[in-house]
């Protein structure tokens, strides 16, 4: 195996993650985008570490994981709240802070 | 190595696929649904990478949590449920350039760094206790703060969501 299929594979993750982020507008869209680059970083960490036979990229991938559950669990708080004082969870709606 | 090769292509062609449905399917509960396909494929990845803690941590907090949580935030935020045609917005064009300039950046960057290296072919399994050794010797800072903000954001949580 090459270590430039995993990476390969984790870079088109990213893309399309990122493509989520910019195309999408349903702030629950967006949220599952970011979960899609957060797990292309992931594989980057774990296949790096399998490489170099060091267990500090698992170890960085667990981290990761550990602040993707503490930043979905905030941000649906605010996309609740968004939906809750807007009834729309539009993001482009959201641009009160638009010069 | 065949073996490793063919099912790494299975499990990558339908993660690709999967991912690429989760960002343009009209339907949002689907999308959902092909991110758990997504998110199984990363453990598979794992498995494949001999990095077995971390696929069942995947499988636990991704599959069994981070899912969960979704479908809780597409329910009480009243999503339609079937299919619509109002999940994008008028940036898509633009964004399909980014994202594929993006692409071609790293795909030349990678292949130049690291166009032949190959994974030893004995890539030994990096055992659970070592991870766990790594974790509380060389990381135990880390893992601290770590605790810390998993808490910060609970509160956080409950203190952003909550009716008064």
């Amino acid at each position: 195996m090459y270590l430039n299929q995993f990476l390969f594979l984790a870079a088109f993750l990213f893309c399309v993650g990122v493509y989520g982020v910019l195309a999408r507008k349903n702030g629950v869209l967006v949220l599952m985008s970011i979960e899609l680059i957060l797990n292309a970083v992931n594989i980057n960490l774990v296949a790096f570490g399998a490489f170099h036979n060091n267990v500090a990229g698992q170890v960085f991938a667990l981290f990761v994981i550990a602040v993707a559950a503490a930043e979905v669990g905030v941000g649906l708080a605010i996309v609740l709240l968004i939906y809750r004082n807007r009834q729309s969870i539009d993001v482009t709606d959201s641009s009160l802070m638009k010069g | 190595m065949i073996a490793q090769n063919l099912i790494f292509g299975a499990i990558a062609g339908a993660m690709g696929l999967a991912a690429i449905r989760v960002v343009t399917t009209k339907n949002i509960v689907h999308a959902a649904l092909y991110l758990v396909v997504v998110l199984a494929g990363v453990a598979a990845i794992y498995v494949l990478l001999a990095a077995e803690f971390t696929a069942a941590a995947q499988v636990l907090v991704y599959i069994g949590a981070i899912l969960v949580l979704f479908l809780f935030g597409i329910m009480l935020t009243r999503a339609p449920i079937g299919t619509t045609t109002d999940l994008d917005n008028d940036q898509r064009g633009l964004a399909v350039v980014v994202s594929i300039f993006l692409l071609g950046v790293l795909g030349a960057v990678l292949n130049d760094a690291f166009g032949s290296t190959k994974l030893a072919a004995d890539t030994g399994v990096q055992r659970t206790a070592e991870v766990g050794n790594s974790i509380f010797q060389d990381y135990v800072i880390p893992f601290e703060v770590i605790s810390v903000l998993l808490l910060a954001s609970l509160v956080g949580a409950v203190v952003i969501a909550r009716r008064d």
